[in-house]
């Protein structure tokens, strides 16, 4: 940088958190899920919502990439309220993978993935160069520049599932949320979908926030932790804070010792099963 | 960065068929242009074919404008409606198959579960047995009101069914459900009516109720024709919407599809397209059941391809009708025949659907 030049204006909305919600009523038909919620996701992070089934963490995801409005409160994107945001608008800024995404029929890997781009572009802005760009390097990111040209329906569960990511990274979005983006998947493939995660997180800057069951590889993946239950947040930190003995407790009704995993360093979750009795706990 | 420009090293070699890729699979395109030469082919020996002989030459000269009176009646107001309002039937039956199929995304939705046909079955046969008239009567109104009643009958009851799925947004699920109890009760209400009814005019709902094109005339084509041209591009424009949306909707909706809006014109334009087909014709079954599905299996595409769904709709009816004319004795509803020919499909159809298909 030169001395004349002009440090970059701060946009309006620098400061804000990435999402926030405030005060915020979630329900579905009359079965009220939060009340009155707040909560900020900060910018650059890698945020998981964890809780017990039930607990309402893929609804407040969901509430998070509008696909549920909320009954009271508002959701916030950027400072602004999400409803008052054209969809359209919203997906450039916003990506979100749900549980269960339909794979089409006939549909290549590379067709798939090409959806992506769907928010970025018109009528007027059909396809271009550097859509194809995008969509190769999303490919590319998730390993599967090889399988481009296969039929979705012949992909493995794993592959599948990083179908769907390379889709959400082809949005190019700088938020993306992803609903149990390890289900059904097996631990090693589980694993490549959270360094995936990660990478996107740190080579890309992308702001992630997820919704995991395994506490343990939740820890290992995520800045902080948030955890849901009873219709509120009941801890909300870095995996170290928020994964206690207590927490898991409360939260889980799971007793469990929390060790330092040898390789990570990051919390491990040993569950108790009274029946159990080759080790005193506590000693 | 050096993950990025290992990236760019992978640059695809075929950037320009990408693009029409995209857009228009090159075999979307051969199978439409393909579609396109039929439909002439058709139409030409819809216009020969008939009780009257015509030559070719005479055709020609007729609608040049040198024909005697006598041929240009046969001509302009007896055939070319006939294979004009059988295009645009078609066309309409078809595009609205493939819309349906695709919201709903499944094979086995027809715009018939929308409720259309059903409603406007019973508008028309209320209007034949109510009339109380002889069959000229029916036929009379077959030209003039009944077309009329037909699609109000339609209209209202795809306004009821949406109604009754409406639940702070329309499920496609819960839509085919009502749609599919609808059709039942106005079914059931419309054979009412037709065991109520006097022979002859239960004759003449029988004959509407199979669909035909031996009662069209220009006045029920225009109709038509116009739906169809207002409809299309407003279909046509919700392509990239409709791809989109064979990924379920919360995906879409993340990938900024308005979904609700979006399955509104859509099933509007179903809606529409239907009952203005139905109304001009009868209910011709299966064309918009298999028409789609003939043309997305032949252009191999994830979903029907909608202008091509639509042709091929006109490539059944008018070549069915055709078929009934030239080929076999009597004056056979096209109905008849789609329907011969449609319901081995629809078994074929539905036992293959236990295998995964793939068009990689």
């Amino acid at each position: 940088m030169t001395a004349t030049s002009v440090p970059q204006a701060a946009s309006p909305t620098a400061g804000a958190p990435a999402l926030e919600a405030r005060g915020v009523t979630l329900s579905y038909e009359k079965t009220s899920i939060f009340e009155n919620l707040d909560l900020r996701i900060e910018e650059g992070e890698v945020t998981t919502l964890i809780g017990a089934n039930g607990s309402g963490k893929s609804t407040l995801l969901k509430a998070f990439g509008r696909l549920l409005v909320p009954s009271a409160g508002s959701m916030e994107l950027g400072g602004q309220p999400l409803r008052s945001l054209p969809t359209r608008a919203v997906a450039k800024q916003l990506a979100i993978l749900p549980q269960k995404p339909v794979t089409p029929s006939a549909t290549t890997v590379r067709d798939l993935v090409s959806r992506g781009r769907h928010p970025h572009q018109s009528l007027f802005q059909p396809w271009t160069p550097s859509d194809s760009r995008v969509v190769n390097e999303s490919l590319a990111a998730t390993g599967l520049s090889e399988l481009a040209d296969r039929d979705t329906a012949s992909l493995s569960g794993g592959q599948l599932q990083r179908a769907w990511i390379a889709l959400v990274l082809a949005q190019q979005s700088p938020i993306i949320l992803l609903d149990e983006p390890t289900t059904f998947l097996d631990l090693s493939h589980q694993l490549d979908v959270l360094r995936l995660v990660r990478s996107i997180n740190r080579e890309r800057g992308a702001t992630v926030v997820m919704v995991l069951h395994d506490l343990t590889l939740a820890g290992r993946y995520s800045d902080r932790l948030v955890v849901v239950g009873e219709g509120k947040v009941i801890a909300d930190g870095k995996p170290w804070e928020v994964l206690t003995p207590e927490v898991l407790r409360r939260a889980f009704d799971l007793e469990a010792l929390v060790i330092a995993d040898p390789t990570s360093g990051s919390p491990l979750i040993v569950p108790v099963d009274p029946d159990d009795h080759r080790i005193e706990l506590g000693t | 960065m050096s993950a990025r420009t290992s990236v760019e090293k992978q640059a695809e070699p075929i950037e320009g068929s990408r693009f029409f890729g995209r857009l228009w699979r090159g075999r979307v395109v051969v199978v439409t242009a393909l579609c396109v030469v039929v439909v002439l082919a058709l139409s030409v020996l819809g216009i020969l074919a008939g009780s009257s002989s015509l030559s070719f030459s005479d055709v020609v000269v007729t609608l040049l404008g040198g024909g005697t009176s006598g041929q240009e009646l046969i001509v302009f107001d007896l055939r070319l409606p006939r294979v004009v309002g059988g295009v645009a039937v078609g066309a309409a039956l078809g595009l609205a198959g493939a819309l349906t199929q695709t919201f709903a995304r499944n094979p086995l939705a027809t715009p018939d579960i929308l409720g259309v046909t059903s409603g406007a079955a019973l508008g028309a046969v209320a209007a034949i047995v109510l009339a109380g008239g002889s069959y000229s009567v029916a036929a009379g109104l077959l030209s003039l009101g009944l077309p009329a009643v037909a699609a109000i009958g339609a209209l209202l009851t795809a306004a009821v069914v949406y109604g009754l799925a409406w639940r702070g947004g329309v499920d496609s699920y819960r839509l085919i459900l009502i749609g599919i109890g609808a059709t039942a009760a106005l079914g059931g209400i419309t054979s009412y009516l037709i065991a109520r009814a006097q022979i002859t005019e239960a004759a003449a709902a029988a004959q509407w109720l199979v669909g035909s094109l031996s009662g069209i005339s220009w006045a029920s084509v225009w109709p038509v024709l116009v739906v169809l041209l207002v409809v299309t591009p407003i279909a046509v424009l919700q392509s990239s919407s409709l791809d989109i949306s064979q990924l379920g909707d919360d995906l879409s909706t993340g990938l900024g599809v308005a979904v609700q809006r979006h399955r509104v014109v859509v099933i509007m334009c179903a809606v529409l397209l239907t009952a203005a087909a139905v109304s001009a014709s009868g209910p011709i079954e299966f064309v918009a059941f298999v028409a789609p599905q003939i043309a997305r299996r032949m252009a191999r595409t994830g979903r029907p391809p909608l202008l091509a769904s639509a042709l091929m709709g006109a490539v059944i009816v008018v070549g069915g009708d055709a078929l009934v004319r030239g080929v076999l004795p009597g004056e056979v509803p096209v109905g008849i025949i789609t329907a011969i020919i449609g319901a081995p499909y629809l078994i074929w159809l539905l036992t293959r659907r236990k295998e995964r298909e793939s068009y990689a």
